[in-house]
């Protein structure tokens, strides 16, 4: 229930008096409801929990704890191994 | 996928850990409380990264470890009842009561329907008039807002034939009871992201300064779990006791007041049973009179049921912290994912559950 990962909106609408939201997840595309960022626009990144964004991702402040990370070191890309190059075990299918 | 590949940098990661080495001159213990902390720590296998004497104890932030036995023998008798369309996030459907899972019940011919979010119950009551659809409304910070406006909604709507089975539980009073126990060994915590992004950290600044723990809300990727742990051991090492935000990018002081203002209108404070740690004064929500008619307890009136825990299941201080799941002598024997004892091994968020997918069969430190 706590592993959200952010979605991108790609859609905003109204249903039932609720502003709702198409939110893409890589690919997957869910529903969620956008009352409580009333803020958020098409393109803007959220965490969204039991089908509820809670909150707009601030991308300076992504992008600067990724400038202070990168400063320690170069970035080296290694998909789908843990962080000694291991293969992961499979993603656990999410609710 | 942006915010998220990214936070997996190995690379990255590596220079953090040794980071953390360089810094850490001497034994900490620190808790992770939230579960979804404890399935990445342990799918990325970031615990066997650290310093020996840097131990990470597993905090009791998992909703479907948390939701007393009772609840869940309720759940099970509402949903029994032949009007009734129960639904439930999925992880509950498989948490053991005394006698029966929601599962169970379902195979028996109860209506039992797994839902992402609870506006897909309200969706149902107004679909289904002629039925009664209950939410089994479980969590901490992170679903009390979305639980809220359901109950608005239905509200709203006029709609009198939805209810919540609720128990919201809360962080910070838990955080406290942990620090004050004679037991207590946490000295520094991993705060919840998303609990935080909803509910800001101007809260956990008192508890900071009244039992001299430095607290860090984190988010949920390998990177920010390591960078919280290396700013929470410099402050241990300093002798600092400060709340630092590590995840910038999604938790503000303030937390979401639209959020908040909707859980304080339709909830309000109440004492509430934590599954393993027992009743926990002011530590959950309940829904106010106003919203008493969407009371799923109060309308079904569901006896008090004398609730039993399988004897074997120490779930209860693998949730205070106090012991790890290797440590049951259940676990992986009599103990599985497929064949649970106890709630932590049923949710991913659940310590057993992590330790066994991840077969962390050994002490790790
Ligand atoms: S392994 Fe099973 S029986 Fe043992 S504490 Fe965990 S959930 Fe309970």
């Amino acid at each position: 229930m706590c592993l959200a990962v952010p979605g991108k909106v790609v859609a905003i609408f109204e249903e039932n008096g609720l502003r709702m939201g198409h939110i893409d997840y890589a690919g997957t595309v869910n529903r969620a409801c956008l009352e409580y960022v009333p803020e958020i626009e098409v393109g803007q990144y959220t965490v969204v929990h039991a089908g509820f964004a809670i909150s707009v991702i601030d991308e300076q402040e992504a992008a600067q704890s990724f400038a202070a990370w990168r400063e320690l070191t170069e970035a080296v890309h290694r998909n789908g191994t843990d962080l000694f190059g291991n293969p992961l075990p499979p993603e656990e299918p999410t609710e | 996928m942006k915010y998220s590949d990214e936070y997996r940098d190995p690379a990255l990661a590596r220079r953090l850990v040794e980071e953390i080495h360089r810094t850490a001159t001497r034994p900490w213990t620190v808790m992770e409380i939230c579960g979804g902390h404890t399935h990445a720590i342990m799918r990325y296998g970031l615990d066997q990264l650290l310093p020996p004497g840097l131990e990470l104890v597993h905090g009791p932030g998992c909703p479907v470890c948390v939701t007393p036995v009772e609840l869940i023998d309720k759940a099970v008798a509402i949903a029994g009842r032949p009007e009734v369309i129960f639904t439930s996030f999925g992880d509950m459907l498989r948490v053991p009561g005394s006698r029966q899972d929601l599962q169970m019940a379902r195979s028996q011919g109860a209506d039992v329907r797994m839902v992402y979010s609870p506006l897909e119950a309200v969706a149902l009551a107004r679909q289904h008039p002629e039925r009664e659809v209950v939410f089994f409304a479980v969590g901490f910070e992170t679903t009390a807002p979305a639980n809220a406006m359901a109950v608005v909604q239905a509200k709203r709507e006029g709609l009198t034939n939805f209810s919540e089975l609720v128990s919201q539980v809360l962080v910070p009073p838990a955080m406290r009871v942990l620090l004050a126990s004679p037991e207590n060994r946490v000295q520094g915590y991993l705060a919840a992201g998303h609990v935080c992004t909803v509910m800001g950290f101007a809260e956990y600044e008192a508890i900071a300064a009244e039992f001299r723990v430095p607290i860090v809300p984190v988010g949920f990727e390998p990177l920010d779990i390591l960078e919280g742990l290396l700013l929470l051991v410099r402050q241990l090492e300093a002798g600092e006791h400060r709340v630092e935000n590590q995840y910038r990018r999604s938790v503000t002081r303030e937390g979401n007041l639209a959020a908040q203002q909707a859980m304080a209108e339709v909830f309000r404070v109440a004492d509430r049973k934590w599954r393993g740690i027992g009743m926990l004064p002011q530590s959950g929500l309940a829904l106010r009179e106003a919203y008493a008619a969407f009371d799923a307890e109060r309308k079904f009136a569901v006896q008090e049921i004398e609730a039993a825990e399988a004897a074997q299941c120490i779930s209860g201080l693998i949730l205070q912290g106090r012991k790890k799941p290797h440590e049951c002598s259940a676990f992986g024997r009599e103990c599985t994912p497929s064949h649970p004892l106890g709630a932590t091994m049923v949710s991913s968020e659940g310590a057993c559950a992590a330790y066994h997918k991840y077969q962390r069969l050994r002490a790790t430190v």
